[in-house]
């Protein structure tokens, strides 16, 4: 006859018996175990470098991404765009990036939106550039941190990447990035998003936007590598990121970064 | 069409990818959450701390809060993109995010209520099915019903005096234990936006507690308004069927129990309806006073373009006015009424402010975004993601209290008060 002591102390060690097994074979998950190793070992790690003064704000490099990505060419949305900044004398700050640049910029006037076209003479205009935008590839994203069920994540040569196939469309990531380069595919439904043209640049490619920028304003590289030119500049010359204040740490570096650049 | 292009309005300077992503299901979130959360608190208070005159309330505001339950997770459902992969946030949860901890959350607060439930009703679950056991020729409902009343006892039949003196324990243990976990899932809530750093407007760590307030003010607000519209329905048939249901209260009697219930609840509506607004309003006052880099907007935000919705939908119709109604001395039915109907809509306007609010500038902080909710349909999108949507939603939990409340009632006829 088995007495409640002796079940209890039984059914404790048949359950702690039996979780044995289940958690070995949890630390030896391959998977697991080869993204560790991968991570360590790993010598990529992609950034990228634009050069604000080459840049033409011809908008080649959007109409090339959408291509490449099949980002509908007609949808207000683009995984990369050019962003036109315009100073008056008078201290006023007009910025626009109409149709994320697709088109490039054809009109002098500033798109305001909802407000219109504005026209600023040219004698008013104190100094006035463009600024190329791209996902920043964050070394600590806050859009995979908000992902609820781990659809977006980060491979260990730091790009960040979309699961669409387990992408639940919560929109979480999007509101959680401060640069805005997140949106819902038109066709997929899920987020979306620059991965620096992942399929191309892991067999040696350039990413289609450096491939198509006539002028060198773009370029991509592997800062783990003392000897790439990119790195080298980022190493020896001025350049500053985006919105550092939010701790996001993001890879995508600027030669001649304006204060007023949101 | 790009989603959320269709009801955002873009002025000066916005990003190529910037829309209102988080529309009215997403107001309708915490909306309902905080519904959830302040009936189980409400009910609590007499649990808990005893508070005897809340007797009758606290058994209403828990099988109501039971109902709202239900409804609380079908805003997300209607606003996600692939509703059917919701599940995921269950199946694999990331923890880091927010969100993942819903179902956990959710889950715990369900058999919370859910057990706390059944120790309150067990002896009416045993009554009954005792009763439909010795009945002979039970018709088709009545096995049903039997069935049903059955497999609720769960195969105990012990009411003797002990056993419910048991019980009771377990249901004080039970509210107390669901009094925080009431507050987290609300809290967690107001979290989901006060993290988000890329926000300027809900970046605070003050928002999970702003959130927990105005939740149990909105709560109890929604069971005031409810128990009254019951007890003017029960008035209505207790006038018709005076003489031919002895076991009715009259309708003076229905009279005094009601006023006497709304008088005590509405005491508490306004303590948490002060430290509500002290909250709010002591995160606006420190946002103007430390003015960051993103004052400038938000400045531009709060005091002009959302002025109406904020100041004299939210702060003047919403709080003040029924804030008054509910100071000035004797407190009639009719007042209550229309003291309730403003919190709730006060605070329907407070969690629109937030999430709408929210996106209502750019993340350049040099232009604007409107928004303009979908009010005909005209597809799946603007009905979900409408007013049309909104109102399905803010439906369900009285269909879904009417039928929970056939097996769990509400009123107790023979407990006169």
């Amino acid at each position: 006859m088995i007495t409640r002591r002796d079940f209890f102390k039984k059914t404790a060690m048949g359950i702690a018996g039996a979780a044995i097994p289940l958690a070995a074979l949890e630390i030896v998950d391959p998977k697991k175990l080869f993204a560790e190793i991968a991570a360590e070992t790993t010598s990529v790690r992609w950034a990228f470098l634009v050069d604000t003064y080459k840049c033409v704000g011809c908008g080649l490099c959007v109409k090339a991404c959408k291509l490449e990505n099949e980002v509908p060419y007609d949808a207000n949305v683009s995984r990369t765009w050019v962003e036109r900044y315009v100073l008056t004398k008078k201290g006023k700050l007009y910025a626009d990036s109409p149709k994320a640049t697709r088109d490039g910029f054809t009109d002098a006037k500033i798109d305001q939106g909802a407000d219109g076209l504005k026209d600023i003479s040219s004698e008013g205009i104190e100094k006035a550039y463009f600024v190329p935008k791209l996902c920043n590839q964050c070394e600590n994203p806050p859009c995979v941190q908000v992902c609820p069920v781990g659809a977006t994540y980060q491979a260990p040569d730091g790009v960040v990447m979309v699961d669409r196939t387990w992408c639940i469309g919560c929109g979480y990531c999007i509101m959680g990035c401060p640069y805005g380069v997140r949106f819902f595919h038109p066709v997929y439904h899920t987020a979306e998003k620059c991965n620096f043209c992942y399929h191309r640049i892991t067999k040696g490619l350039k990413t289609a936007c450096v491939q198509a920028c006539p002028f060198g304003a773009r370029q991509i590289g592997n800062i783990k590598d003392p000897n790439d030119p990119v790195t080298q500049t980022i190493r020896t010359q001025r350049v500053a990121v985006l919105k550092s204040e939010y701790g996001t740490k993001p890879q995508v570096y600027y030669i001649g970064l304006d204060e007023e650049v949101r | 069409m790009v989603h959320g292009e269709l009801w955002t309005v873009k002025e000066l300077f916005t990003l190529p990818n910037e829309y209102i992503y988080w529309s009215i299901q997403i107001v309708m979130y915490p909306f309902m959450t905080g519904l959830v959360a302040g009936a189980f608190v409400l009910s609590s208070l007499y649990h808990v701390f005893g508070v005897q005159k809340l007797k009758e309330m606290a058994r209403f505001a828990l099988v109501f809060s039971f109902a709202l339950l239900f409804a609380a997770p079908m805003p997300i459902v209607l606003h996600l993109q692939f509703p059917f992969r919701g599940i995921e946030i269950f199946m694999t949860p990331h923890f880091t995010s927010a969100i993942a901890a819903f179902g956990i959350v959710f889950f715990t607060y369900g058999a919370i209520v859910a057990s706390e439930l059944w120790f309150l009703y067990r002896a009416h679950f045993v009554a009954v099915s005792l009763k439909l056991r010795e009945k002979q020729d039970k018709t088709i409902v009545e096995w049903v019903r039997y069935l049903i009343f059955c497999s609720l006892t769960l195969g105990v039949y012990d009411v003797s005096e002990e056993a419910l003196h048991r019980d009771e324990k377990a249901i004080k243990f039970l509210a107390s234990l669901g009094i925080p976990v009431a507050c987290f899932l609300h809290g967690y809530a107001g979290f989901i936006f006060g993290s988000v750093k890329a926000n300027a407007l809900w970046m605070t760590p003050l928002m999970p507690v702003i959130f927990i307030m105005s939740a149990i003010v909105s709560g109890i607000a929604l069971c005031m308004l409810t128990y009254i519209v019951t007890m003017e329905i029960r008035k209505f048939f207790a006038k018709r069927k005076k003489a031919a249901y002895a076991g009715y209260q009259s309708k003076e009697q229905l009279q005094s129990a009601e006023i006497s219930v709304i008088q005590m609840t509405a005491k508490y509506l306004l303590t948490f309806l002060v430290a509500a607004i002290s909250l709010e309003i002591l995160d606006l006052i420190f946002r103007g006073y430390t003015a960051l880099k993103s004052w400038d907007v938000l400045r531009s935000v709060i005091y002009e373009r959302d002025f109406k919705a904020i100041f004299i939908m939210q702060y003047g119709i919403g709080n003040l006015v029924p804030l008054i109604l509910f100071l000035l001395p004797g407190l009639t039915i009719r007042r209550a009424v229309l003291g309730v109907t403003l919190v709730l809509f006060g605070v329907f306007m407070m969690r629109w402010n937030v999430v709408i609010g929210g996106q209502a500038f750019s993340l350049t902080f040099a232009g604007f975004m409107h928004y303009h909710m979908p009010i005909v349909p005209h597809d799946w999108e603007t009905f979900k993601e409408g007013l049309a949507g909104a109102l399905s939603i803010f439906v369900m939990p009285f269909g879904l209290f009417y039928v929970i409340s056939q097996i769990f009632p509400v009123f107790d006829y023979k407990e006169a008060h």
